[in-house]
């Protein structure tokens, strides 16, 4: 008895943090290991940028000069700054990929069961994930700005619109790495959370406004397009950026994007992160 | 004394499969309990619910004086995990996993560093500890695992298959690390497929199979159970068996068992080495030459075998346990390597050599 009761004493944890303020903690920690992770696999951070970076390029050299904005005239390199809010917002979806594959990876390697065995918040494994990513989602935003700028998009409307696009951006970002938490949570591997994480990202960025203009869809699919929250941040980045080229369409969500945009990210992050929470909970891995 | 560990009739179903068929157990206070069972039998599935990651379906469990179902973030702050695969991000390296796990437990940040230290030092990767796990050994791997689990000095451990994978040298390590915390007071549940392992370092077994505590009892018990101690003598020459025989008859309590082509006779008696004694006295005066005779004990291989053999499912268990049993027994019995007399001489290798 008493040898035990000298090793309860040496574990005497000194439990000062309780309920937000733990959270918060623990949602640090984990963060901070995903962070340095990151710092160590800088391929991922690499091949997170090419994408995008390779979108702007084909886009705005390859087919840039084929498709026309109606309202205006081909020369006016108009399509990179109509396509770049599109561009930014697909880039800030994806990221919902790393969030799946990254929490999958800590199902297999036992990470999830070893921190579900630990006296820690129980959304700080998820928090941490996802403001991890945020992190890299900024900083790859941050690099395709640059990479725009370099060949021909410009902010029309001055810095402060500017930067509430981005806010605008971050939060769809961080909305759907909640996802990517939930899908990463569901799948069995790695490799299964990579492609369940990418593939439906594919009809949700394209049946929007961010490629071509929603007016050239068959009609039942631009009420769907319209009311896609992605096609909300691609809206209203254009409006703030000044990109937006001719009319507004006059679809309700496209002439209050900017609310809607934020709606629907806070609907999503508030939804997921509880299903999300809730399966990690229970999570048998 | 209330148990350190008690678990009531947990019941755990996934689909159709029963993988916790109403399992109890209770571990006092600074004892080891180890979990023998093919895979599959429910011992991976009872650590997960003892430590929280699994909700049972029915059933009751207390760790530490704390109610496992109603206050599971209690309970683990006084646990420590070490699962099978060795839960460690590669990507960090030892130190700053260590740290991350104290952190984690709610220490300072100034505590988890010197927690982190101390640990590191004790389980020899001081050196390593700038390193990535993802360039340490299996063996490493393992210790740091280990010592991710003891970061507060947890008073109930929980080690699911410690050693599996590790080769015999690790292996030893870490049984050593284990000793060393089971003296200081610690209370463990260990899940093992090495019954080598479980003699060893527990004071009581359970064995587990399909969901259910089969038998349990300390190593001694179990073997007595399934057969008391018996008489092995390996005569010189092939024509002194017969002689053997009738001289052994007088103190076997049933029929002597005869191996022919290796000149061996086995019976069963009682009263241990007095008993032995007074048969070499015997076969002596009688001039049997003999080149091997020995007292012997069942050894948990066979109590193993005896209780979950007779189950058709486990036959593949069986034999990886055999196998195993081979293994070792082949350092011990060189002699009867090259004999084949079938599955009974395997059992015999086994038996020699994993005897203590």
């Amino acid at each position: 008895m008493s040898t035990a009761t000298e090793h309860a004493i040496g574990a005497a944890i000194p439990r000062q943090r309780r309920g937000l303020s733990a959270t918060l903690h623990d949602s640090w920690v984990v963060a901070k290991r995903n962070l340095r992770r990151m710092s160590r696999i800088p391929e991922i951070v690499v091949f997170g940028l090419m994408q995008p970076v390779m979108f702007v390029l084909l886009f705005s050299y390859v087919m840039g000069g084929a498709i026309q904005i109606p309202g205006t005239h081909a020369s006016s390199n108009s399509y990179i700054q109509f396509l770049m809010a599109g561009i930014f917002a697909q880039t800030v979806t994806f990221a919902t990929a790393g969030a799946s594959a990254g929490i999958a990876e800590d199902m297999t390697k036992g990470l999830v069961d070893r921190f579900r065995s630990l006296p820690m918040a129980r959304s700080a494994v998820l928090v941490g994930r996802t403001l991890a990513d945020l992190c890299q989602t900024a900083f790859t935003v941050i690099v395709l700005a640059l990479v725009a700028l370099a060949v021909g998009w410009r902010i029309h409307d001055g810095v402060l619109r500017a930067l509430g696009a981005f806010v605008l951006l971050l939060l769809l970002g961080y909305a759907f790495s909640w996802i990517g938490a939930l899908i990463g949570l569901s799948v069995r591997s790695p490799e299964a959370a990579t492609s369940a994480g990418l593939i439906w990202l594919f009809p949700l960025t394209f049946v929007s406004n961010a490629f071509v203009p929603v007016g050239s869809m068959p009609g039942w699919l631009q009420g769907i397009a319209y009311w896609n929250p992605f096609s909300a941040t691609v809206q209203a980045c254009r409006d703030l950026f000044g990109n937006q080229v001719g009319p507004v369409d006059s679809a309700w969500p496209m002439q209050h994007a900017a609310l809607v945009s934020m709606l629907w990210s806070v609907l999503i992050t508030a939804v997921f992160s509880w299903l999300s929470v809730r399966k990690y909970r229970s999570a048998v891995g | 004394m209330a148990p350190a560990i008690q678990a009531e009739n947990l019941v755990k179903t996934f689909g159709d499969v029963r993988a916790l068929d109403g399992v109890s157990l209770d571990v006092p206070e600074g004892t080891v309990l180890g979990l023998l069972g093919p895979n599959g039998a429910g011992k991976t599935t009872t650590v997960r619910v003892l430590t929280t990651l699994l909700r049972p379906d029915s059933g009751r469990a207390v760790v530490a004086g704390v109610d496992v179902l109603k206050h599971p973030n209690q309970v683990r702050s006084l646990i420590g995990l070490s699962g099978q695969y060795a839960a460690v991000d590669e990507y960090l390296t030892g130190f700053e996993n260590l740290q991350m796990v104290g952190e984690l437990y709610q220490m300072t940040a100034r505590a988890a560093k010197a927690r982190a230290l101390e640990l590191l030092e004790w389980f020899n990767l001081t050196e390593a500890k700038d390193r990535t796990a993802k360039t340490y050994s299996g063996g490493m791997r393992r210790r740091l695992d280990l010592a991710a689990a003891l970061v507060v000095r947890p008073p109930v451990m929980f080690l699911d298959e410690p050693t599996t994978g590790l080769d015999p040298r690790n292996r030893l390590a870490l049984w050593e690390v284990i000793e060393t915390l089971v003296e200081q007071g610690t209370t463990l549940l260990l899940t093992t497929q090495y019954l080598e392992e479980a003699d060893r370092l527990a004071h009581d077994i359970a064995v587990v199979d399909h969901g259910r505590v089969i038998a349990r009892g300390t190593a001694d018990q179990l073997k007595a159970q399934i057969g008391g101690e018996r008489i092995e003598v390996v005569v010189h020459r092939a024509d002194l068996v017969a002689d053997a025989v009738a001289t052994l008859s007088g103190y076997a309590l049933g029929e002597p068992a005869v191996e022919r082509n290796t000149r061996r006779i086995t019976v069963p008696v009682s009263g241990g080495a007095r008993v032995l004694a007074d048969v070499i006295r015997d076969l002596d005066a009688r001039s049997i030459e003999i080149d091997d005779i020995g007292l012997r004990r069942p050894t948990l291989d066979d109590v193993f075998l005896t209780l979950t053999g007779h189950v058709a499912e486990a036959a593949d268990e069986e034999n990886g346990t055999d196998a195993t049993g081979r293994g070792r027994g082949g350092r011990g019995t060189g002699g009867t390597a090259g004999d084949e007399s079938g599955p009974d001489q395997d059992k015999q290798a086994v038996a020699a050599g994993t005897e203590l």
